[in-house]
């Protein structure tokens, strides 16, 4: 008896309602990281945002409807993949206290969430991906995404793939940990507590003296790269699948496109 | 008190602009913060630690009557008195009529979080009895007319040189050229103050950190010593604390302690620890001679019955305010009640009602930072969101927030039309954005550009984008087509 090659895993990308509206470059290095990983990718037409918007504003009702509609969406994928703590702790940690009620739901909830990961975390803690497509050469500091961070536990990983590229240099910046006033609607709720906590972040990423700021989570990095652009510091901002994937392409975030 | 909480976001605005109040916050993360992750690097089992304290406040709560019952007899046995108090007026209404019969002129306080809670000052003073706080920082408070900002240090909200004008305006009595530049200086000048008030008070008031059903004890954490005067001094000692602070036993109270010392101040225990068991006994050298105990519900037991039970866990140390960016932003008066930070944000709305407080629960990143360093692993960001629920339940969302919810959900739930919507916002974002990488000022976002640019889109959905490619790569292995 011959033993058959290894089926490549079915990879359902969820890509978030920000990188889809804002930086699809983000999605499309994710999927590059992905296949890298040795997966196949596939992209469910029918998701949309997450749910935090909903959730985290009162919302439940309107929450739960969305997360049975993406847990449906993604039904036969081997795992979901999130370039995004935020959205990857909402589908893991949040859907399955979401639908409750209905058991068969319940199970399928709980099954989707075990094969939820948020990217970084799939290539190395699943994929043991150690080599990456990205070169770059610079100084980076790198924002720990708060979900990503206290929900999901994603520390080193980002960081380990990141020291692999030849020519980047990773120093830190004081605080990296410390939220950077994005909160989703809490921005636009609280702009001025939310501006005063970015205006924090930002010093601390100065101090780390770098080329480019990366994180996992797009909200945040909007926020950041919104703030130093106002205050016409000269750091980019870029997710950290752009550069792992080598997708240097697209401008920063927030800078001019030349 | 009366709330404020209402009026969160005006509150803010202010803090956010009082530059003294910002020079006094930003010594939070070098301060609190760095000492309780000292004091946390240097206990091992920390975390195990807390597991125990959550199961053993579970417990407790899940027995609270019993506890409470057994407190009460023995607080009875060591001959002291107990008052239920079921509202804050019940509980000010007992220590007056205690204060009367003890014909009291002079009350000293050590600091409590309840006494504020009940409007304790304004009532005593209206029943002109003379009351002074005897905790440094509420010392400072009292003479400024202020509330607390922090439940452990109340005064944190305040520059040295604030406290220095104070202290010379206030003790004109006092020699003009002494020097009140150095911490120790104004502790002594208040001491000066302080010692005279020991000595003639009739009656003190103190907070309880625990009470101890085994024994019928009270314990107060102190740095001062100030509440072990306040207590033993006076004829009469009166503890005034929720029915929320028993637990069991002696042995659990000190594991509780060195919880709550690491994670309030970092020390490994504070330099006063006192536990207090009814009035002086005959051989006693000295002690009290009267011992009453408030138990003040306000709300507490219907938290019990309910879904925010686990904020009843507290043991008010002040954790999550210290690492809460929020609370690190604005400080604790914005909050604009009793207990800031997200425990009070988990806490308020329970007591003092989701109308007033409503905004508080939702003045969170939900960065989880505060659930992180809970010692009693208080899902603190679970419960805010649990309020803002009952906020959209009740209808007390704004309607403008609420029908941009509405509309959003309703295309999120529609994914055709979502992504057809998505592709025209994005497109004409693009266009108007041009080269610019962002845009500085934009209609109904305001807000966000008022301190910042936001980023433009790149003028295309991932979605678009990637229904391209899967058609390019369809075109070049049409085999794989022909096969499918």
């Amino acid at each position: 008896m011959t033993s058959l090659p290894e089926q490549r895993p079915r990879v359902g990308l969820f890509v978030t309602c920000l990188v889809d509206l804002f930086r699809p470059s983000v999605g499309m290095a994710a999927a590059r990281l992905i296949e890298a990983a040795g997966c196949d990718v596939v992209v469910p037409r029918d998701q949309t945002c997450c749910g935090q918007p909903a959730f985290n504003s009162g919302d439940r009702s309107n929450a739960k409807a969305i997360a049975a509609q993406t847990i449906s969406a993604f039904d036969g994928c081997d795992y979901i993949v999130v370039p995004s703590g935020s959205c990857a702790g909402m589908l893991k940690a949040h859907y399955p206290e979401l639908i409750e009620g209905n058991p068969e739901a319940e199970e399928k909830a709980h099954d989707f969430s075990n094969r939820v990961h948020e990217l970084v975390s799939f290539l190395i803690d699943v994929r043991g991906l150690s080599e990456v497509p990205g070169a770059f050469t610079g100084t980076v500091t790198y924002h720990d995404s708060c979900s990503g961070l206290r929900e999901l536990g994603i520390k080193n990983q980002p960081r380990k793939l990141l020291t692999s590229i030849k020519g980047l240099l990773l120093s830190e910046m004081p605080e990296c940990e410390i939220c950077c006033g994005f909160g989703g609607a809490f921005s636009v709720k609280f702009p001025d507590i939310s501006n005063a906590m970015v205006e924090k972040k930002t010093a601390s990423i100065a101090a780390a003296e770098p080329d480019l700021v990366l994180a996992g989570d797009l909200g945040c990095l909007m926020n950041m790269a919104g703030k130093l652009k106002r205050q016409g510091r000269n750091i980019a901002c870029r997710h950290v699948a752009e550069v792992l994937a080598g997708e240097l392409d697209e401008a920063p975030i927030a800078a001019r496109v030349e | 008190m009366q709330p404020t909480s209402h009026d969160f976001k005006t509150n803010a605005r202010a803090a956010l602009s009082d530059r003294q109040l910002q020079e006094a916050l930003s010594g939070l993360p070098g301060g609190l913060v760095a000492q309780r992750a000292a004091a946390r690097a240097r206990l091992p089992e920390f975390d195990d630690l807390r597991d125990y304290g959550r199961d053993l406040r579970n417990h407790t709560l899940d027995h609270l009557d019993l506890y409470l019952e057994a407190y009460e007899s023995k607080v009875i046995a060591t001959g002291g008195h107990v008052h239920w108090a079921e509202t804050a007026e019940d509980a000010c209404v007992a220590i007056l009529r205690i204060c009367k019969a003890a014909d009291a002129k002079l009350i000293t306080k050590g600091k409590s979080m309840v006494s504020e809670e009940i409007g304790l000052n304004a009532k005593l003073q209206a029943a002109d009895l003379d009351v002074v706080e005897t905790d440094l920082g509420e010392y400072i408070l009292q003479i400024r007319n202020e509330t607390p900002s922090h439940i452990i240090a109340p005064a944190i909200h305040l520059i040295q040189e604030q406290v220095e004008d104070d202290f010379r305006r206030q003790h004109q009595h006092l020699p003009k050229d002494r020097p009140l530049d150095q911490p120790a200086e104004l502790v002594d000048e208040a001491r000066k103050i302080l010692r005279e008030k020991f000595i003639t008070a009739n009656v003190g008031i103190t907070g309880a950190n625990f009470l101890v059903a085994e024994t019928g004890s009270s314990i107060i954490v102190t740095n001062e010593g100030n509440g072990d005067l306040t207590q033993s001094l006076a004829k009469v000692h009166i503890v005034i604390a929720a029915i929320d602070k028993v637990v069991p036993t002696l042995n659990d109270a000190a594991a509780l302690l060195r919880l709550l010392a690491r994670s309030a101040t970092g020390q490994e225990i504070t330099s006063y620890t006192t536990f207090s068991t009814g009035p002086r006994r005959a051989d006693d050298p000295d002690g009290p001679q009267a011992y009453h105990v408030i138990l003040l519900d306000n709300g507490r037991s219907e938290l019990l019955g309910s879904e925010f039970r686990e904020v009843l866990r507290c043991i008010r140390c002040g954790a999550c305010m210290n690492h809460c960016p929020v609370y690190n932003a604005v400080g604790g008066h914005a909050y604009g009640w009793v207990y800031p930070g997200p425990i009070g944000a988990a806490l308020n709305p329970g007591l003092i009602g989701v109308k007033e407080a409503g905004s508080l629960a939702n003045a969170s990143t939900f960065c989880g930072r505060c659930e992180a360093v809970c010692p009693m692993r208080i899902p603190l960001p679970k419960l805010m969101r649990r309020w803002r629920e009952i906020e959209f339940e009740h209808g007390e969302t704004p309607f403008l927030t609420r029908f941009a919810l509405r509309s959003w959900a309703a295309l999120a739930r529609w994914p055709a039309a979502y992504h057809l919507i998505s592709r025209m916002t994005v497109g004409t974002l693009k266009l108007a954005a041009g080269r610019r990488g962002a845009f500085t000022w934009i209609p109904f976002a305001s807000g966000w550009t008022s301190g910042r640019d936001l980023p433009a889109p790149q003028g295309r959905t991932f979605q678009q984008l990637w229904a391209e490619r899967q058609k390019t790569a369809a075109l070049l292995t049409p085999t794989n087509k022909e096969a499918a």
